[in-house]
């Protein structure tokens, strides 16, 4: 949990990596309620959509941005901004690794730069988010 | 560079769709926790819901049948556009107050731009909409832009 008085700019949040299934799509998708085939059927993605593999969906790596945000802040705290874009896409079989680090902090208020990154090291969904922290 | 977007189409910058009613059940927000991986017991348990537990609560629910041969709904808030083929492109989301089970959402979707750029491998149509979450009695829950991009 962080504390408002022990943090800077600079300082890293705990990585984490994510290697997504087909059952793990399959789950997610149906979670959210969505039928598109490129994250499900392969054939149809890459013979008809022309992706290299079953895509992982770009909201599921925007789930795992905010989870780099909440599994590090306290109860208390709050998450009150985020955002992230799908700049690369990534398909069934990478291993992406979430991560973040502070970029400003304005009183109580701690602003952290996100990225998952591929097995290549390249950011494939960079993300911005603002937290406000409990005294 | 010609321009793919026409009048017409420029013509749904602004339009809203008819709000959704959204009624949050302890039993969805487990699912979507499990697979977004979640570690936190609030949102395993359900007692809170993960800050993307929305996400696609926006879209209305329509039979297989009206589904496309992608797999998509149509999409009832979109003109007909020249590039087909759809991805996310990315979201923008300000958390107004937090979500639990049993709450009735209020969410309402807009078209708020229209633009094209040229991609790596062809031109590209970004579609920007605003989503707006509040609770029946008008209490901002949550502000979004998404973007979705054709190609």
């Amino acid at each position: 949990m962080p504390d408002i008085n022990n943090i800077k700019i600079g300082d890293t949040l705990p990585e984490r990596q994510h290697t997504a299934s087909n059952v793990s799509l399959f789950v997610y998708n149906a979670a959210v309620w969505n039928p598109h085939r490129i994250h499900y059927d392969e054939r149809y993605t890459t013979e008809v959509e022309g992706h290299p593999g079953v895509v992982i969906d770009g909201p599921l790596q925007g789930d795992w941005l905010t989870q780099v945000v909440t599994r590090w802040l306290g109860e208390k705290d709050e998450l009150i901004e985020f955002e992230y874009s799908n700049r690369r896409a990534s398909m069934l079989g990478e291993t992406l690794t979430a991560g973040g680090t502070i970029s400003a902090i304005d009183g109580n208020e701690v602003t952290l730069d996100l990225w998952i990154k591929n097995e290549r090291d390249e950011v494939t969904t960079p993300g911005r988010a603002v937290a406000r922290l409990s005294p | 560079m010609t321009s793919l977007l026409t009048d017409e189409i420029r013509s749904w910058i602004g339009r809203t769709a008819e709000p959704l009613r959204f009624e949050v059940a302890r039993r969805d927000i487990v699912k979507y926790a499990i697979a977004t991986e979640q570690t936190d017991e609030r949102y395993l348990r359900g007692d809170l819901a993960p800050p993307m537990f929305l996400f696609g609560a926006d879209r209305p629910l329509v039979p297989i049948t009206e589904l496309g041969p992608d797999g998509l709904r149509p999409e009832n808030l979109l003109p007909e556009l020249p590039l087909k083929r759809v991805m996310a492109g990315g979201i923008r989301q300000r958390y107004h107050r937090r979500v639990r089970p049993g709450d009735v959402l209020i969410i309402t979707r807009g078209i708020s731009n229209i633009f094209e750029k040229a991609g790596s491998s062809g031109p590209l149509i970004f579609v920007e909409y605003t989503i707006t979450v509040t609770t029946e009695d008008g209490t901002p829950v949550m502000d979004e832009t998404q973007t979705r991009i054709n190609r």
